[in-house]
């Protein structure tokens, strides 16, 4: 469903993207860890539209087959691609409820679909939040607002869960939540796994790996994927670090 | 050389007009302390310059527009042909209410609807009222608390005609709103209006204020020139809402001078929708112990409009609280003028006021001028204020369109939110609900309302 060829991208003239190749099929979980700074959030968020980035225009990337470096991010969106930022944005004076509404029904018409009336939303937010385990309260608090960073994490779950995409990209969704939370949201991604629906993980933990199980693990550094692998590759991570690839990676690099 | 005798043949031939208009007021109209004061006003406004941005209070405020025009002011209340229905939008239609309708600056009962009121209480017309028992109330304190003294409140009591006049005796709480309009009829040459307004609370008692300026569509330039004074008693409580809804050639010159006594307790909220250009001036005296005031405000801005909120408080004695907060959402070419003054006495120790501007910039061809004035003569006192102008931020915008929601609709949503949270805290759920939906009327796309 998503073909990544030789993805490069840079920001103020900094390449930080290197030529990036990935394939993603429906129904498969893709792992992508690396160290800090090797340019994990800014693959996703170069897949989600941000237009701070600079692709190379030999880069392609087909998206359940469309050319997605052409579509602006909200028909990224719409054509169902999903990504969970590392750090979502507060938004004050808007509620979750009318956020989500929003983001559904610009959805659904787009898809040739009717909006959802408010009483049909409700019912299926309460739903939604019920799977992700969210206070129904939060419905009424403004996006983000005052949330903790726990609280953050799980409200992007909660919005996958009602965008129902059909790739979604989590960036780092396991970082600063405490262990139940962990499990809650797992749980949630694992009820959303669908045979056609696929995930990437950005990830630093191998923990949230034994809670979703991932069909591919792959390295990040130095913006080029240095090295994949099955679901034991992070488990060798978890035990040697990242410095035996980087010595693999700076031979890559001079060849 | 030129530009200032020019702009002074033009000032007198603007007053020439008012003061034709005044010498065709009926002399014996009205009792004759009404008189005295009248004539008063009228030495004064002879006297005054008109407001010109080279006083420093008008700096930023070009009111050229209105000076430029011969507006004929309105003595009697014209056959107007106006029914309920005609005005039905500007209603509440609240059970309850008080709502009392103002034509060209005259009460008229037949458009107007009356809820219960606690006995001794009294809202109506002012001309009725000072012709009659409550003429004992009213002079004490109308004309009393003016501490703004421009051309503009002086051709206002110089024009004292009629206007709303709403008294709480002590305890009283009629726990529904009382809703005055002033509202301007159509008229087919330029006319003006002078509404007045006397508010008065006696100790204890208990208010729901709410003001409407607007204007029937269509007809020729027209200028609301209002005065309101608002007297609240030891332990009085007042909500004051104005909503200003003129036409798009109307302008609207507002003053509101609040007095309030011991323990008492404001809640405002003045929301400037539309108008040409509109100055919303309001100047809160805490003049006893212990006094509290809210001035909160929202002005939605656009097109090549002038929207001034001027507002001050007064802190004459100790442990008075003031909060000034007002957002601004700016579109277009239009102009905002913001200046929040807190002047407190040497007496008022453990002051406590605070001030705060927003303002969201949705055209790079709007502008704000917003500036803080503090005047402090007391050293134990806590007193803060802050201004902010931005637009919509990019990252905000991007997490909004990475959930399919495109970039318009995002910007509408967040104007929306950006007013809502004030609208929010307006106690008065009808008026809440009326402005959310006319912003969202405004600001939002159908799809995402
Ligand atoms: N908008 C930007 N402007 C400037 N530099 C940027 C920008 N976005 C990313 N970078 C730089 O690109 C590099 C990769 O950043 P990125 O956020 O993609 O790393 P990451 O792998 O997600 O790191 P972490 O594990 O810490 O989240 C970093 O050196 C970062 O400073
Ligand atoms: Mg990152």
């Amino acid at each position: 469903m998503l073909e990544v060829k030789q993805l490069a991208a840079s920001v103020n003239g900094n390449a930080i993207l290197k030529g990036i190749d990935l394939q993603v099929n429906e129904g498969e979980v893709h792992a992508i860890m690396g160290p800090n700074g090797s340019g994990k959030s800014t693959l996703a968020q170069v897949l989600a539209g941000h237009e701070a980035y600079e692709v190379d225009p030999s880069s392609r990337v087909n998206f359940l087959g469309a050319d997605l470096l052409e579509l602006p991010a909200e028909e990224r969106a719409r054509a169902g691609l999903f990504l969970a930022f590392q750090y979502p944005v507060e938004i004050p004076g808007v509620t979750n409820a009318h956020f989500l509404r929003a983001a559904m029904n610009e959805i659904r018409v787009s898809r040739g679909m009717e909006e959802l009336d408010a009483m049909d939303f409700e019912d299926l937010l309460r739903e939604k939040m019920e799977l992700i385990n969210i206070d129904p309260g939060f419905a009424k608090r403004f996006v983000n607002f005052g949330f903790s960073g726990g609280e953050k994490k799980r409200n992007e779950i909660l919005q996958l869960a009602v965008m129902e995409p059909r790739l979604a990209i989590l960036d780092e969704t396991d970082s600063g939540l405490d262990i139940d939370a962990l499990r809650i949201v797992s749980d949630g991604v694992n009820k959303l796994r669908t045979p056609t629906r696929a995930f990437i993980l950005v990830t630093h933990y191998q923990r949230l790996l034994s809670y979703i199980v991932p069909d591919f693990v792959h390295v990040l550094y130095k913006g080029r994927i240095v090295k994949s692998g099955g679901k034991d590759l992070a488990l060798e991570l978890e035990e040697r670090g990242y410095d035996w690839l980087k010595e693999d990676a700076a031979e890559l690099v001079e060849a | 050389m030129s530009a200032e005798s020019t702009t002074t043949l033009q000032d007198d031939q603007h007053k020439a007009r008012y003061l034709a208009d005044l010498a065709r007021v009926a002399p014996n109209s009205a009792p004759a302390w009404l008189r005295q004061m009248r004539a008063e006003a009228l030495t004064q406004f002879r006297g005054a310059a008109l407001p010109h941005t080279r006083i420093e209070e008008w700096r930023q405020t070009n009111i050229a527009p209105i000076i430029e025009t011969p507006y004929e002011s309105v003595l009697e209340p014209a056959p107007h042909g106006l029914r309920r229905a005609d005005i039905a939008p500007l209603l509440y239609n609240e059970e309850g209410w008080t709502e009392l309708v103002f034509v060209d600056g005259h009460f008229d009962e037949a458009l107007s609807s009356r809820g219960p009121l606690p006995e001794g209480a009294h809202a109506g017309g002012l001309r009725e009222a000072w012709h009659g028992a409550e003429a004992k109330i009213i002079r004490p304190h109308l004309g009393k608390y003016l501490q703004e003294r421009n051309a503009y409140t002086a051709l206002n009591s110089a024009f004292l005609l009629d206007g709303a006049f709403v008294h709480l005796p002590k305890n009283a709480a009629p726990g529904k709103p009382v809703h005055l309009l002033f509202l301007m009829s159509r008229h087919d040459h330029p006319a003006a209006a002078h509404p007045r307004s006397l508010i008065v609370l006696e100790p204890g008692s208990e208010a729901q204020v709410l003001v409407t300026f607007a204007a029937m569509d269509g007809g020729a330039d027209y200028l609301n020139n209002a005065v309101e004074e608002i007297v609240l008693g030891n332990n009085a409580r007042l909500t004051y809402v104005r909503v200003v809804e003129e036409q798009v050639q109307g302008h609207l010159l507002a003053t509101t001078e609040v007095h309030q006594g011991r323990d008492s307790r404001m809640y405002s909220f003045a929301a400037t929708l539309s108008g040409q250009i509109v100055r919303n001036q309001i100047c809160v005296e805490l003049a006893e112990e212990n006094g509290e005031s809210v001035v909160d405000g929202l002005y939605l801005n656009d097109g090549k409009r002038l929207v001034d909120n001027m507002l001050s408080v007064h802190h004459s004695q100790p442990q008075g609280t003031s909060r000034i907060s007002c957002r601004g959402i700016l579109d277009g070419e239009s102009k905002s003028v913001f200046l929040g003054k807190v002047c407190v006495h040497p007496n008022a120790q453990k002051t406590d006021s605070r001030q705060l501007n927003k303002n969201l910039l949705l055209s790079d061809h709007a502008s704000v001028e917003t500036k803080p004035q503090l005047e402090i003569y007391a050293d134990d006192v806590k007193c803060t204020h802050g201004a902010t102008v931005g637009a919509p931020p990019q990252e905000v915008l991007f997490y909004f369109r990475s959930r399919g929601i495109s970039e318009e609709a995002a910007r509408g949503m967040l104007t929306c939110g950006f007013a809502g949270e004030v609208i929010e805290e307006i106690p008065i759920e009808a008026v809440r609900a009326r402005l959310h939906r006319y912003v969202f009327e405004k600001y939002a796309p159908a799809k995402v309302r």
